[in-house]
């Protein structure tokens, strides 16, 4: 398992775009299934680009601390057989939008943040504290829950719908992991609906 | 029609105020706020305890934007509470976009910082 992003990046980069609007063209640079149903034909922002880009950016040290909190616990020894493949492919996730916002923030004219050193995000996550296996996906299932419910804040904030609706998009796949995990953990779900995104 | 005003303000003044709940506050802390930020360590967001009181764009080492590096802004109650229902119409250029729309609920995550504070 190793973080590819710049590989997968280039790989999109060089799709075929022509005849979509601006941010769909990053959109499918950066994630080509994530750019369907995306707005064509010229969409006009509402509003302040270099705003969609702060918060773009923020997505995207999410993206990036997900990625290496996987990276951690698929390392740590911890996680079983059956878990591993899981946390891979939530990881591969993590990376396929982590690209995705790269390629739209650099589309849009911003500069995409780094990605810390891994030790960094070890030490504010806490990795040395993790002993077992429920340690590794309650960290997990709390970053998904939160990053579901941080992207579904950040909505209302866009100026181009089509970064809002990118942005559910994300929400759903976070939520989708927190859901497995939390499952994994023999979580109960939620007793009351619209328990996200507060 | 001036009867109805009467009765709503009447009822609205004998409403309770809502009182800030910290129990509640750390769970919707860690279901919205702990995506970027943890109490000691500086993540996407920087560290949360000890924030009241702290002047905005303070904590050594964190890269924050322009704008709330130099915002002068002191964190308590009030500007929380400003902070939390739209950053970036308390400091335009600001990151952080995220906002609790509920009042109740920005009472009782400040509740939590508050008391992580130790205010």
């Amino acid at each position: 398992m190793n973080i590819s992003v710049q590989s997968r990046r280039r790989l999109f980069v060089n799709a075929g775009t022509a005849g979509l609007s601006a941010t769909a063209i990053a959109l499918l640079a950066g994630c080509e299934s994530m750019a369907q149903g995306t707005m064509a034909g010229g969409a006009a922002m509402k509003a302040s680009p270099a705003s969609d880009v702060a918060t773009l950016n923020v997505a995207l040290g999410l993206e990036y601390e997900a990625i290496t909190a996987y990276q951690l616990g698929a390392e740590s020894g911890l996680l079983s057989q059956q878990v591993l493949p899981v946390a891979v492919m939530f990881q591969t996730h993590h990376k396929e939008h982590a690209a995705a916002l790269e390629a739209t923030i650099a589309k849009l004219g911003g500069k995409p943040v780094a990605m810390k050193p891994k030790g960094d995000y070890a030490a504010a996550l806490g990795a040395a504290s993790l002993k077992s296996q429920a340690d590794v996906l309650m960290l997990a299932a709390r970053l998904e829950r939160g990053a579901a419910n941080a992207y579904l804040g950040v909505i209302p904030s866009f100026g181009d719908p089509d970064l809002a609706k990118v942005a559910g998009r994300l929400a759903a796949d976070e939520t989708m992991h927190w859901t497995a995990l939390s499952s994994a953990l023999g979580q109960a779900l939620p007793a009351k609906a619209l328990s996200f995104g507060a | 029609m001036r009867l109805t005003v009467l009765s709503a303000a009447l009822l609205a003044a004998a409403l309770p105020a809502h009182a800030a709940d910290a129990v509640r506050g750390e769970e919707l802390w860690q279901s919205r706020c702990f995506a970027c930020h943890s109490l000691d360590a500086d993540r996407v967001g920087p560290r949360h305890r000890g924030v009241f009181d702290r002047r905005a764009g303070s904590v050594p080492g964190f890269a924050y934007s322009p704008a709330l590096a130099t915002a002068g802004i002191t964190w308590d109650t009030e500007t929380l509470g400003r902070w939390l229902t739209d950053p970036r119409s308390l400091v335009p250029g600001t990151k952080m976009t995220f906002r609790v729309a509920d009042p109740a609920d920005r009472a009782d995550i400040i509740d939590y910082l508050r008391r992580e504070s130790g205010r």
